[in-house]
């Protein structure tokens, strides 16, 4: 997974809740389906305009809330990493858990505006303003996150250990 | 240098003398509670070739219980195929051990003091008030604990909260986190640590309802030292080993904040989250026209809470215009409550009396809230289109509160009610 990412940016606040991000009715679809229907009640028709590869910039607490797989569902819409003030440390874990670069870097969400060009290195830790060239560093993961994004997820880990059934597979009927 | 009690009992369970903030560590994980939302098909749920330990998993049926759909119905049924296939004995499926997974394991003593408990609900938090370390976790890390038994965590550096004075009457420990939440918005990358005084003075269920709303402001655990009355909840509820953990004398903490709890009064929050959006009922009182109350929830669905609802609404009747719904957290709430009567004057109010599951609080099963409807709810979350539309207002306070505001049908301070004269019957 390239750890170097260039995107256009676009930008929410502070305390973006899960429940914004992917409401629980859209959860019981299937996963193919879901991204048309995430931001809806904040952002309606916004996911249309998503391209692939852009970038989401947010403010303090991204992420609160529940554990549903919010973070595997942006990297899903087509969003190649969230950088934020702060971020929620279950919406956080879900991000590695499904290999989607989030990073929490103090003074992003007034050092850009939406559609301007960022670079993110996710291994560094850094985010540039293309059209600023205000550059910000935040902390780095630690090894056990880096390897675990490397591999692409926690269940591909699981997956290359021999720990889990095929795809496809389920416990015996009753 | 000292630690707190999640710094304690991380360093513990991953072979540690010391943990400090900004550590990650592998720790064991002694309780790992599965939900029914994991088999629902589309949730790309994987299956492990072998569990670690089937003896330290526990699977419970709450988010969908009620089966309202096939999809759900075939969940569930794989829930059970998957007890059966990996030899789970704590299985809380329909039935008389069932309830909202926070609640069950507060019913049957599975929050073992000193060690680690995962659960996917992000209200995980709640098993501190039992001295656990605790927390929400995705569903990948709840597949690596059962095959490998460990997961990892950060060590983030806590705030204590030291609790003095008596809570007054009416006055709840709902009030007492809707307090906290206004006044010191989010905590992401924080830990919580409740303590002091008061604390003997306050329930379990009172512990609890102020843990597991600290999901709400982001905390990473939110745990409290054990104490005679948990040891006792403790002796009587396992026969598992356990281990009290106090934090050390010289502990390192962020921040000590202290709230007298004597000075507090009801609060109620604005819609769309509880982060300093919280203020005085007399700040609502009156103004806010009601369509929907709710008390339940892992937060609020104990026995104490639905005494406080009975207590409200015994000889009084619902407004008409409100739905109110009541939801035990648990089955053995439940038939406690109906035993004690607290159910049957509930019932008699005109409320909706439900089975034990999230249902209204995560728009499951029941409890669906139109566009442009308002709610008062004493459940978990108040998120725009946590109950159903997005364009629906949800506001929360203590099951007093919500319980006077469905009699009035307006967002109702208790003391107002108009008084009646219950040896002379019901005053409609």
């Amino acid at each position: 997974m390239k750890h170097i990412i260039q995107g256009r940016v676009w930008c929410v606040g502070d305390n973006i809740d899960t429940d914004l991000i992917l409401p629980i009715d859209v959860l019981q679809m299937p996963r193919a389906e879901r991204p048309k229907h995430m931001f809806r009640a904040n952002r309606p028709g916004w996911v249309q305009e998503v391209q692939p590869g852009d970038i989401l910039i947010g403010g303090r607490n991204f992420g609160m809330g529940s554990g549903r797989p919010a973070a595997q569902a942006m990297k899903d819409l087509g969003l190649s990493c969230v950088v934020a003030e702060t971020l929620n440390g279950l919406f956080f874990r879900n991000s590695i858990n499904f290999a989607f670069p989030a990073l929490e870097i103090a003074g992003v969400h007034d050092a850009f505006e939406e559609g301007d060009e960022a670079k993110v290195d996710w291994v560094a830790a850094t985010i540039t303003n293309l059209r600023t060239g205000v550059m910000l560093t935040g902390e780095q993961w630690p090894e056990l996150m880096q390897q675990c994004m490397s591999a692409g997820g926690l269940v591909e880990q699981l997956e290359a250990a021999g720990m889990l059934h095929p795809v496809g597979w389920s416990p015996t009927p009753l | 240098m000292g630690m707190t009690i999640a710094e304690k009992i991380l360093a513990r369970q991953s072979g540690r003398e010391m943990v400090r903030p900004g550590d990650l560590v592998v720790a064991e994980v002694e309780t790992c509670v599965l939900l029914d939302t994991h088999f629902n098909r589309h949730a790309g749920w994987r299956w492990p070739t072998r569990l670690h330990d089937p003896d330290k998993v526990v699977l419970v049926a709450d988010h969908i219980v009620m089966s309202a759909n096939p999809e759900a119905a075939i969940g569930l049924r794989t829930m059970r195929q998957a007890a059966r296939h990996y030899g789970i004995r704590r299985v809380h499926d329909a039935g008389a051990n069932q309830g909202i997974s926070h609640q069950v394991i507060a019913d049957m003593g599975y929050a073992l003091p000193g060690t680690v408990l995962a659960n996917p609900d992000s209200h995980t938090v709640s098993a501190g008030a039992f001295n656990c370390v605790a927390r929400g976790l995705g569903r990948p890390e709840l597949l690596q604990i059962l095959c490998t038994g460990k997961t990892w965590y950060l060590v983030a550096p806590t705030v204590r909260y030291e609790l003095i004075g008596e809570l007054p009457e009416g006055v709840t420990a709902k009030d007492a986190f809707l307090y906290l939440a206004g006044r010191w918005g989010s905590h992401e990358n924080q830990s919580i640590e409740f303590g002091g005084p008061a604390q003997a003075g306050l329930s379990l269920n009172a512990r609890r309802t102020l843990s597991t709303m600290c999901a709400e402001v982001s905390a990473e655990f939110a745990t409290w030292g054990p104490d005679d009355r948990l040891l006792a909840h403790m002796r009587a509820t396992t026969d598992r080993p356990f281990f009290p953990t106090h934090p050390d004398a010289d502990a390192q903490y962020v921040e000590v904040r202290t709230i007298d709890l004597s000075k507090l009064e009801p609060y109620v929050s604005g819609i769309d989250g509880v982060i300093h959006n919280t203020s005085p009922l007399a700040d609502f009182q009156d103004k806010v026209r009601l369509d929907q109350c709710v008390v339940g929830s892992c937060a609020n669905g104990t026995l104490d809470d639905l005494a406080a609802v009975a207590q409200v609404v015994q000889g009084r009747q619902v407004a008409p215009w409100v739905r109110f719904i009541v939801t035990p957290g648990s089955q053995a709430i439940y038939r406690e409550a109906a035993r004690l009567g607290l159910l049957s004057t509930i019932a008699q109010s005109g409320a909706l009396v439900t089975v034990a599951a999230c249902g209204a609080c995560a728009a499951q099963d029941f409890g669906t809230l139109a566009p442009d409807e308002v709610c008062l709810t004493s459940t978990t979350r108040n998120y725009k289109g946590r109950m159903g539309a997005a364009q629906a207002k949800i506001h929360m306070a203590s099951p007093a509160t919500v319980a006077a505001s469905a009699i009035t049908g307006y967002i109702t301070h208790p003391r107002d009610l108009p008084a009646i004269d219950l040896a002379m019957g019901a005053v409609q």
